[in-house]
């Protein structure tokens, strides 16, 4: 139980954890993978399609990191282009159109860092993601099963329930980017991320996820089918209601509201 | 007294030229009057004639420029009501250094965030205005720049107003942790709401519009301009390298470059900005989006 943050990041990279394509396994049936962005290309980063959550069609859209050197390699450690970013929007825009409820799976160290990246306008992506998923008209939840790099992971996050595994990690910069930044040091990586509050408890305490989920059986048959049950419960619970674009603005706009005497005072100030 | 930092005159010049904002000429320079020696050019320009001409060399090198004095240049005389400036950054984190990090940064910038919002005239038509603060943490974004924006844009909404926004920034601040990732979201769904109003909203990207940042509101503009030889991009240019092992491409993340690659619609100098901001005000206005 008594984990440090570091600790719980050198988890949340482990090679054996399982990774997107394993939950898309072992949770769904029938899945149908769809290629492609419709712009420039298909990023194997992210895997994207169709499927059945129990009797419900959903859309499926997950970071794979792959297990093997060769895997890994093939996925781009599981850091996703701006390609992935655009196919993923494809998708859950046809998602909203089909009513279906989409369902991510974030696991990254971060967006692809590259020179075809940046050419292709990864930012752009990205900001584009935030925009739509805000809007899109159907449930999204979005669980976040290892690492949750920074903005790479965030473009995939903007959800109505946002879980995240026992041991995963949800941070705005690496541990060992940041210690390189405060103190030109990146063996220092422990004590930032101690300081990052960087842990699933953590994004519990703040209000960022809703659910902390345990890591007992992480893998096993008996793992993936309470996820199961668990999904299947909440997008039901979801379907009924109304207004969702609303309520998830409301979610992301409660996140460093300043105190109330602060806005009173603002408020007359606007005025002028 | 505070000890004055090192430079802080050109932070915030206190000339009469400066007042105004623009465009008089220096005439003769003084004796002992300071100097900047272009990074561009080498040439080594007066002060006074660089703040004349909006902190610009003749060469067309764009030295950055602090948000207030932007917002002299470029909006019609006293016509800039700031909003929401008395709200300060906790440290929710409670991330080491970074209460004093915070007091040394105040102090040196005179400013308390790394934004400041207000409304704004633009040969009389009334906007709401952003502009982001190099001076203060690198224009950094943490929970009160994210508010202070996601309000503006709000304002925005009720009051059908239009948004200019000027950024500069390293992305999101890491002392505020996963708190700042999150503004990244809450700020990009007020501009979306705004968006969806049919209202307009402006970007101008300055050196350098980087990170979390670039990934979110100044990525989402209508129109999104650029200062010429910005540094704009998602992730650092030494991190590109160091990641890839790849020698960078020359112009790598620079206006030029994102212009080149469809991420920008124009490049705008200084000079030009508020007349090109006017005209497209102009070009907005029917159909209720000015």
């Amino acid at each position: 139980m008594s984990k440090t943050a570091y600790e719980k990041v050198k988890i949340a990279r482990g090679n054996k954890r399982p990774t997107g394509l394993d939950y898309i396994r072992g949770i769904f049936k029938g899945f149908f993978e769809l290629h492609g962005d419709r712009r420039f290309g298909d990023d194997p980063a992210i895997v994207g399609g169709i499927a059945l959550l129990n009797d419900i069609p959903v859309t499926v859209i997950a970071i794979e990191k792959g297990h093997t050197m060769r895997e890994r390699t093939a996925r781009s450690f599981g850091a996703p282009s701006p390609d992935g970013y655009r196919k993923a929007l494809r998708l859950m825009y046809q998602a909203e159109k089909f009513k279906r409820p989409v369902i991510c799976f974030v696991d990254t160290s971060g967006a692809y860092c590259g020179i075809d990246a940046e050419e292709r306008g990864q930012g752009q992506a990205i900001a584009e993601n935030l925009t739509a998923m805000m809007t899109l008209n159907v449930p999204v939840i979005s669980v976040l099963i290892g690492e949750g790099g920074s903005g790479g992971a965030l473009a995939l996050s903007v959800a109505d329930r946002v879980w995240m595994l026992e041991n995963a990690v949800y941070s705005v910069i690496s541990p060992e980017g940041c210690a390189s930044i405060l103190w030109k040091d990146s063996s220092k990586a422990a004590d930032a991320a101690a300081y990052l509050k960087l842990t699933a408890q953590d994004a519990l305490s703040y209000g960022v996820v809703e659910e902390v989920l345990p890591e007992a059986d992480i893998g096993q048959k008996s793992f993936y089918e309470n996820l199961r049950e668990k999904l299947y419960g909440e997008i039901q619970g979801l379907l009924t209601e109304d207004n969702l674009p609303q309520k998830r603005y409301e979610r992301f706009r409660a996140f460093g509201k300043p105190t109330s005497e602060n806005r009173e005072a603002e408020d007359t100030r606007s005025d002028t | 007294m505070k000890k004055v930092p090192l430079l802080s005159f050109i932070h915030r010049p206190q000339n009469e030229l400066e007042k105004e904002g623009r465009t008089v000429a220096a005439v003769q320079q003084d004796e002992y009057e300071q100097e900047k020696t272009c990074p561009n050019c080498h040439k080594s320009i007066p002060l006074s004639r660089l703040w004349s001409n909006y902190n610009t060399c003749s060469c067309g090198y764009h030295f950055r420029m602090a948000a207030r004095q932007r917002i002299r240049f470029v909006t019609d005389k006293d016509s800039f009501n700031e909003m929401f400036s008395d709200m300060r950054s906790a440290n929710p984190l409670d991330f080491p250094g970074y209460d004093k990090k915070l007091e040394t940064v105040c102090d040196a910038s005179r400013e308390e965030e790394a934004v400041i919002c207000g409304t704004a005239e633009f040969n009389g038509r009334k906007c709401c205005l952003f502009v982001m603060e190099p001076y203060f943490m690198m224009g950094s974004m943490g929970t009160v720049v994210g508010e202070k924006i996601t309000l503006l844009f709000e304002y925005a909404l009720e009051n059908r107003l239009p948004v200019i926004g000027y950024t500069v920034s390293g992305g999101a601040r890491m002392q505020e942790g996963i708190l700042s990732l999150m503004q990244m979201a809450k700020t990009s769904g007020a501009v979306k709401r705004h968006s969806d109003a049919g209202l307009f909203y402006l970007t101008i990207l300055t050196d350098p519009t980087t990170g979390g940042v670039t990934a979110s509101f100044a990525m989402e503009g209508d129109i999104i301009l650029a200062e010429p030889g910005a540094t704009i991009g998602f992730a650092g240019a030494r991190v590109v390298e160091q990641t890839t092992r790849k020698a960078l491409p020359k112009g790598f993340q620079t206006s030029e470059f994102l212009l080149k690659h469809g991420f920008v619609d124009a490049i705008v100098p200084r000079q030009t900005q508020k007349d090109t901001i006017v005209h497209l005000l102009d070009l907005h206005a029917r159909g209720g989006a000015v």
